[in-house]
């Protein structure tokens, strides 16, 4: 049976326009397929423009030219979030909420309610391990504690496909195996995960497919077997394409 | 799509209350009423109108801070902290957000003024033995039809100018412009000559009448209380005034850009 495709990028083009300059493409014609049940790493170095196809991806920034569904729904349309769950790279939440009450502000744009509102909010929290703090304002929890409130407001529509914006980032290393595991849990579950991170060693841990993108392009796509064949890890293959490295050349 | 609008604005209203700006309003509230209780001192009527006049213009004042201010700041910080992000990740528009917003401001506006008109109205009615609430239910609910538009109007300009600072301050200077000039107009646009004529004309015509709502001497003069009609016919043009700011609104929330 075929996989279905959860992400298709088509022909995306997007440019930033700033006033007595010319256009700056912060993405050039991309194109890229997401399928059911994969865990896809998004990679590439900064200003590679992950953020901004991300930012198409959850409709924030409307594209130049192209386009890209989820689920086969125009992302322009506010249904193609219903069964996505967004975690941003840093946690911009409600500081003066509770964990709970963030939890059922969110879960109320899904159109979550009553029991099963409640069942969502006490699944989530269990998942991330914040089940004893969910009543504290989240402006006393620490920054691995809001990073796990974040992958708990993704979660609250028990979504499909999962978009983490370097989830890891800034974490100690407690919090970082925190994050993993549950990633690779939702992996297990058949959820799709689609993720930039910079940390390779992580990506190369968990994700079935990469795609590695610099300045604005595909450099190079494929599973993490068929990319590190014949090379010592996944960074090596990622400074050789992003041409910081040539091939058999060593840093030191 | 109302389960949205009514979450964001719910956020809204429990900001407000953890902020704790909702105390400093209460300890404003008690000054007014400490005020009002004085109205007879002296059992002379002309000092009773004149503290009842200056109660009801600080609470015109703090009407006006209250609004422009709340509803200056919500967008820009949705924007500033970033969680207009996450936000805009769930099935909501853009302008679900804005009406969340507006509902929110509102509603705090709305139950702000509950409080100060009802402990200026039951202090002010207790001393005076004159039970006129009709009055004071007409002054209160034409100042939150016009707090409706000030809010919509506020929320367009946060969308306009780059700082809430910026949005207070004009804001502020509109609204006060209009109700100290607005009603006078008409008049001084046909005593000039044209083309200052017309400028003018069309002003008067288009700027919202803030004016119309202010219907503080029915509670000072104790004046016979305006009709259901003339009741109904302000409401309708409040809600003319604050739909018009909020479509607009809605146009410029989409087209701005988020990055």
């Amino acid at each position: 049976m075929a996989s279905q495709a959860v992400i298709c990028i088509r022909d995306l083009r997007v440019e930033y326009e700033t006033p007595g300059q010319p256009p700056h493409a912060a993405v050039k014609g991309l194109n890229l397929v997401v399928n059911q049940g994969e865990t896809f790493g998004f990679l590439g170095p900064n200003g590679a423009g992950k953020t901004t196809t991300m930012n198409v991806l959850l409709g924030f920034v409307k594209p130049t030219a192209g386009g890209a569904t989820i689920f086969d729904v125009s992302v322009g349309n506010p249904s193609a979030r219903q069964r996505i769950g967004y975690l941003p790279e840093l946690t911009y939440y409600y500081k003066f909420l509770t964990a709970v009450e963030l939890l059922r502000f969110y879960g109320r744009m899904f159109g979550l309610r009553g029991a099963e509102m409640e069942r969502r909010i006490e699944t989530v929290l269990n998942l991330v391990e914040l089940q004893d703090a969910g009543r504290r304002q989240i402006k006393t929890y620490s920054k691995g504690m809001q990073q796990r409130v974040g992958l708990a407001q993704a979660l609250i529509n028990n979504p499909d496909l999962l978009v983490l914006d370097e989830p890891t980032s800034g974490l100690d290393p407690i919090g970082r195996m925190t994050i993993r595991a549950i990633i690779q849990r939702l992996k297990q579950e058949g959820k799709t995960v689609f993720f930039s991170s910079h940390e390779l060693g992580e990506v190369e841990t968990v994700c079935d497919r990469v795609c590695i993108l610099h300045r604005g392009a595909v450099c190079a796509e494929g599973s993490i077997q068929d990319l590190t064949r014949g090379k010592e890890n996944l960074e090596e293959v990622f400074l050789e394409v992003i041409g910081f490295k040539k091939a058999g050349e060593s840093l030191s | 799509m109302m389960g949205r609008i009514w979450a964001v604005a719910a956020v809204v209203l429990k900001e407000l209350y953890r902020r704790k700006d909702v105390y400093v309003l209460f300890i404003l509230t008690v000054i007014l009423t400490l005020m009002a209780g004085s109205v007879n001192f002296f059992n002379d009527h002309n000092i009773v109108r004149y503290v009842k006049e200056i109660c009801l213009l600080l609470i015109w004042i703090a009407s006006l801070v209250i609004a422009v201010t709340m509803a200056a700041r919500h967008i820009p910080m949705e924007r500033e902290s970033r969680t207009i992000f996450p936000l805009l990740a769930k099935p909501i528009t853009r302008t679900e957000v804005l009406l969340g917003k507006f509902v929110g401001c509102w509603v705090a506006c709305v139950l702000s003024m509950l409080v100060f008109y009802a402990f200026f109205g039951v202090v002010c009615m207790a001393r005076e033995h004159d039970y006129t609430v009709i009055n004071y239910l007409q002054a209160f609910l034409l100042h939150t039809w016009m707090l409706a538009i000030i809010v919509a109007m506020t929320l367009v300009g946060s969308l306009v100018f780059a700082a809430p600072s910026s949005t207070n301050t004009i804001i502020l200077v509109v609204c006060t412009g209009i109700l100290m000039v607005g009603r006078h107009l008409g008049k001084v646009a046909m005593a000039q000559h044209e083309p200052m004529q017309t400028l003018l004309l069309v002003l008067y015509y288009v700027i919202p009448h803030l004016e119309f709502f202010d219907v503080r001497d029915l509670i000072i003069h104790a004046w016979p209380a305006l009709t259901w009609t003339t009741m109904g016919l302000a409401g309708a043009y409040a809600a003319v005034c604050t739909t018009f700011f909020l479509a607009m609104g809605a146009v410029l929330f989409r087209r701005k850009s988020l990055t």
